[in-house]
């Protein structure tokens, strides 16, 4: 925990999270600013008898700024967890802290204030049909007790913000899907809430669509400094927004870490699915094989990560062992403003050079065979 | 077949249309108020609502399931002693007005209570999530979401208290539907029956049509 969180700690408990100021640069796991945490949350129900685990022993915390995803199939439990975040669900076991204070154990009023401070966009946006557009941003600032001028300012700034102040006036009926979302995400927004919570908000989007739905999400991030926490099925959903991600299954979460970590070296088979799914840096078994048709010699992906020398290794390697190198195939990625990529490449010459070869390979890169010479 | 006289015949059209819309609005008005307030309370009443009570609930379903069913033209005559301790007479245009509004407030409820029950949930979960406590949301998203809808099932409602009032004769409280039985129907008076229909087809008329143009607002459709 930082020294300011501490401090913080000791003048106002439970109200520590208020006290620190917001940081993007507090972003490191450990950074002490969480704030939604969940520690060892459980949810469990009966269905017809049978007893169904939603949230096995979920911890996590999201740190003050961050963008933070959550991805998993259907079923995995991650909108049950998301909806744990404004108590719309409660845990069965553990808690849910948000702002130092525990929503799960809040009720009545308390809740609706705490509710106030947490945003929340939805998949099928959940727009009041009977209120314009302008009447669905005022709704949570009338509700804060805000004066009419004041409400009217505030929807003002908030539609110039999604781009929709020619549409103030339309009923929600009248709108795009987009559309329909930036009004969500207006709302959302509209009682400058400390956290944004979206559950699935573009599943229901075409790709260009999502694509203008999560920029906005990022904007109010870098411009709001609203922390955000998402849920998704897509990994490029993570991939284009998200600092951090989690990735979740059967109700735990199995693998946790900055985009870059786990898109770059996923670690469990759930979240290398995951990430084949949008990133295509090896080839498919089916492709492999053709491959091996044609390229007899030795297989291998060579796996880069972060490299900042710019030392040629390939032809540095081919020329100091006398070996070949054939590129068979291969795809580079950037996320974070750092590269990574997989090449697979075939080794041509004397057994033992090529073996000397992958040798001095392995310093530089993480090498994996491609499979036996066909 | 005696045709009557028209000189008599205009003017006792003209009170059965008075008698008629009078009947039709104060019942339709009275049981408009009554019938929303049930229709809250038995939505909100409901397994997993937000006021949940069963002992509220099942009795409410109860007395409306019993006294539905029960024909107009049987309920107006088997409530007369109820109708005379709260009118103070049996007979007469008042009496009918109570017993129409009666039926209609039970209608009206189960209308309210179909079209509450389908508001989205998405958008009552929206308010939830926004902080809005149960009764807020209960009355700044559920009611106003469901109006459309509603608006259509009263304008049902009303043109059924139209066809309603025909029984009202029963009871001596006369109106068109009155008229055309006693003058065309029992009379063979043809002139007389096809001027109150006519009547009666232009009054539902213009009260569907309203009753679209309301709900159409209200829908922004």
């Amino acid at each position: 925990m930082s020294a300011a969180g501490r401090v913080g700690a000791t003048l106002a408990p439970g109200e520590a999270g208020r006290t620190v100021e917001p940081a993007r640069a507090s972003s490191a796991p450990g950074g002490g600013d969480p704030v939604v945490e969940f520690r060892g949350v459980s949810k469990s129900y009966e269905v017809d008898g049978r007893r169904v685990e939603a949230l096995r022993d979920v911890s996590l915390q999201v740190e003050r700024g961050d963008v933070f995803g959550i991805v998993g199939w259907s079923g995995a439990g991650k909108s049950t967890l998301l909806r744990t975040v404004n108590a719309l669900e409660r845990p069965t076991g553990g808690s849910v802290h948000v702002d130092g204070r525990e929503i799960s154990a809040l009720r009545g009023r308390q809740l609706h204030l705490a509710r106030r401070r947490i945003g929340m966009v939805f998949q099928q946006f959940n727009l009041l049909q009977s209120r314009t557009v302008y009447g669905n941003v005022a709704y949570p600032l009338r509700l804060a007790g805000l004066s009419r001028e004041q409400t009217v300012d505030r929807v003002e700034e908030l539609l110039d913000f999604v781009g929709l102040g020619h549409k103030a006036l339309d009923h929600p009926s009248r709108l795009s899907g987009g559309q329909k979302q930036r009004v969500g995400i207006a709302r959302a927004l509209a009682t400058k809430p400390d956290v944004l919570i979206s559950d699935e908000a573009t599943s229901a989007l075409d790709p260009q669509t999502t694509g203008e739905v999560l920029d906005l999400l990022r904007r109010a991030n870098d411009e709001y400094g609203v922390t955000i926490l998402l849920v998704t099925h897509e990994m490029e959903v993570i991939r284009s927004i998200a600092d951090r991600v989690a990735v979740m299954q059967d109700g735990e979460v199995v693998e946790t870490g900055s985009v870059y970590d786990v898109f770059s070296s996923p670690q469990h088979p759930t979240t290398s699915r995951f990430v084949s799914s949008v990133l295509h840096h090896r080839a498919s078994s089916a492709t492999l094989s053709r491959l091996r048709e044609v390229h007899t010699g030795r297989l291998v992906h060579l796996h880069v990560v972060d490299r900042d020398s710019n030392d040629p290794f390939l032809s540095r390697v081919a020329r100091e062992h006398d070996v070949d190198v054939n590129v068979v195939y291969g795809g580079v990625s950037e996320l974070q403003g750092r590269l990574f990529g997989d090449l697979t490449v075939e080794l041509l010459g004397d057994d033992d050079a090529v073996e000397a070869a992958l040798g001095d390979l392995r310093r530089t890169t993480t090498v994996e065979e491609a499979g036996a010479r066909a | 077949m005696r045709d009557i006289d028209p000189a008599v015949l205009w003017p006792k059209i003209g009170t059965a249309l008075l008698q008629t819309l009078q009947m039709v609005t104060v019942s339709f008005v009275l049981a408009t108020l009554l019938g929303l307030v049930l229709g809250l309370v038995l939505y909100s009443t409901r397994r997993g609502a937000l006021l949940e009570n069963a002992a509220v609930s099942t009795v409410l379903n109860a007395v409306i399931n019993v006294v539905r069913p029960i024909p107009f033209i049987i309920l107006i005559v088997a409530i007369s002693p109820l109708t005379r301790a709260v009118i103070g007479t049996s007979i007469g245009t008042g009496a009918a007005i109570f017993a129409l509004t009666i039926v209609a407030t039970f209608s009206i409820a189960r209308i309210a209570e179909t079209n509450l029950v389908a508001v989205d949930r998405g958008a009552v979960e929206a308010g939830a999530a926004m902080g809005a406590s149960p009764l807020r949301v209960l009355g700044t998203i559920v009611v106003p979401e469901a109006l459309g809808p509603l608006t259509l099932g009263l304008t049902y409602i009303f043109v059924a208290l139209v066809d309603a009032t025909a029984v009202a004769g029963l009871v001596g409280g006369g109106g068109l539907g009155n008229l055309a039985i006693t003058y065309g129907y029992q009379r063979f008076d043809t002139v007389v029956m096809v001027t109150v229909i006519v009547l009666i087809i232009v009054l539902v008329q213009a009260a569907q049509l309203l009753g679209d143009r309301v709900a159409r607002r209200v829908l922004h459709a």
